[in-house]
């Protein structure tokens, strides 16, 4: 156990050495603090946040953007990409479209979803969807497309039907691409939502992190980034973690 | 094409020849490849003019292929485009030369790994463009800040790429390389270098697109000429016209970007095993 414990802490030294050599920095004044304030400041600035309310207003506005925004690209993209390597004509229809689209930079997507929904909400959401679900759905027709033939034949020949061949074999084959795209389709959909926000928005993390670097409260801007940046690590750890549970019939 | 006319259109032979039917059947796939897109631009003109939906949210196509021409004449879009592109490519040039050499330290070095995993298996998942309002207090609004923010997003995917190429180089390669009296240096170079080149590139291919689209970020954020801020600026003034100009280009930019990568991925690759299978593009 102790082993273990010093292991990890052996791996994770270097995290800790740049984080006393930041707190060094500035306590010695290597750089001014207006640029780099003091880590022990910024830890005290978001113990601050954290226990405002204004914080937990915008961090909900973020999460219910990126949540309900992702939740519709991962359900819509993986049922268009299962469809395309399902059924000939659909493929034909969506293919060269996915194809076009897909290495559309998403960013390109923030002024016209704006255009179209305004600042708020609904405008995020719309952006998260149509940048996420390409990846899925990519992912999605990937997988489905590798599940191998002689288990698609043999569910049919056994008598199974169209559709539930589909649901047994296809979908549970195509699992693993599946859901590395959703991994790509987490990491971005952070990205979108925190620059929409910083580029368009009165509410959320980003706004937040704009809001207060505009202000010159440079000790919050810092503790927000700090944990925008958490968020994100510790939602791809949780998938991580979920998709090897999902994924442990493979093994 | 004109020897061809020149030499054999008189005698009309030419049209069974065989060359010109491979021609035509060639023409004919890339029709019905790009048929598709040429019926969702027809789709789009027409539920542009059908006045379902008003101009404002979704101009016509013509429309916006004139505003790109105006623009393109007033000198204004190769401006733009011109400096989205050099923000963009040299943020994935410095990405990628820092990334592959951080990528093979890694791989060959216990110290750098330990110093550099973990920084990197936090960094990746990040979403690093948070950290945008901190680099421009660090360097300003201009282009250092932007190309930083760039490479700040777009190393991640190469240096992993690079670690997981290098580490997976056959053992063999290398042992026989080394009886053969290889100095280290050269090693690098000439076996781990292109043994691990197909996870590499792959890492390069993932990594333009997000240079494109921070590049493109950046600008929506802090101006500073480029499409992303004449996007932004059209959006803040309702000028839809604008916005969807903007699309367009983009749209063209990031095609021609990853269907160039995938070309020189097949030329550079050649000599590997991945050029004989059936191309999916």
């Amino acid at each position: 156990m102790t082993a273990a414990l010093s292991g990890v802490a052996f791996r994770y030294l270097p995290i800790v050495i740049l984080a006393v050599l930041w707190q060094m920095a500035s306590e010695f004044g290597w750089v001014s603090t207006a640029v780099l304030p003091p880590l022990s400041s910024v830890f005290e600035a978001g113990w601050g946040l954290i226990t405002s309310d204004d914080f937990w207003v915008n961090a909900g506005a973020s999460l219910y953007r990126g949540g309900v925004g992702l939740l519709l690209a991962i359900v819509i993209g993986a049922a268009l990409g299962i469809g395309m390597a399902w059924w000939r004509p659909v493929r034909a229809l969506l293919s060269p479209i996915v194809e076009i689209f897909y290495p559309l930079p998403k960013s390109a997507l923030i002024p016209v979803t704006a255009l179209w929904l305004g600042f708020g909400d609904a405008s995020k959401i719309l952006l998260i969807f149509l940048g996420c679900m390409l990846p899925v759905t990519i992912g999605a027709f990937n997988g489905a497309r590798g599940s191998e033939r002689t288990l698609v034949w043999s569910a049919r020949s056994l008598g199974a039907g169209r559709l539930r061949t589909l649901w047994d074999v296809v979908v549970p084959s195509a699992m693993p691409e599946l859901l590395n795209g959703v991994r790509t389709a987490l990491a971005l959909s952070w990205v979108l939502l925190v620059a929409s926000e910083l580029i368009v928005a009165r509410a959320g993390l980003g706004y937040l992190i704009g809001f207060m670097g505009d202000g010159g409260n440079y000790d919050g801007m810092f503790a927000v980034v700090l944990f925008v940046a958490l968020l994100g690590f510790i939602a791809d750890r949780l998938y991580q973690m979920a998709m090897q549970r999902a994924l442990r019939w493979r093994e | 094409m004109a020897r061809i006319d020149d030499t054999l259109a008189p005698t009309g032979a030419w049209l069974q020849g065989p060359r010109f039917a491979s021609v035509l059947r060639a023409c004919g796939r890339q029709l019905i490849a790009w048929s598709p897109v040429i019926v969702l631009l027809i789709a789009w003109e027409a539920v542009a003019r059908s006045g379902l939906v008003t101009p404002f949210m979704l101009p016509t196509f013509t429309g916006v292929l004139e505003r790109i021409a105006t623009d393109t004449a007033s000198g204004d879009l190769p401006v733009a485009l011109g400096m989205t592109m050099w923000r963009a490519l040299a943020g994935f040039f410095i990405s990628a030369v820092a990334g592959i050499a951080l990528g093979v330290a890694m791989a060959r070095s216990r110290a750098f790994n330990w110093f550099f995993d973990p920084i990197i298996s936090i960094g990746f998942p990040v979403p690093k463009i948070a950290f945008l309002p901190i680099i421009v207090l660090w360097l300003g609004f201009f282009d250092l800040s932007k190309i930083t923010i760039i490479v700040f997003n777009s190393i991640f995917p190469v240096v992993t790429a690079t670690v997981v190429g290098v580490r997976g180089v056959e053992k063999e390669l290398i042992w026989s390389a080394r009886n053969f009296g290889t100095s280290e240096r050269a090693l690098t170079w000439d076996v781990l270098l292109p043994a691990a080149l197909p996870q590499i590139f792959t890492g390069l291919q993932v990594t333009l697109p997000i240079a494109l689209i921070v590049g493109i970020l950046t600008e929506m954020a802090m101006g500073g000429y480029g499409i992303g801020a004449s996007m932004q600026t059209a959006s803040r003034f309702a000028d839809s016209l604008g916005v969807f100009a903007g699309i367009v280009e983009i749209a063209v930019v990031g095609y021609v970007l990853v269907k160039l990568m995938s070309l020189l991925r097949a030329r550079l690759l050649v000599w590997h095993p991945e050029a004989l299978e059936p191309t999916t593009a």
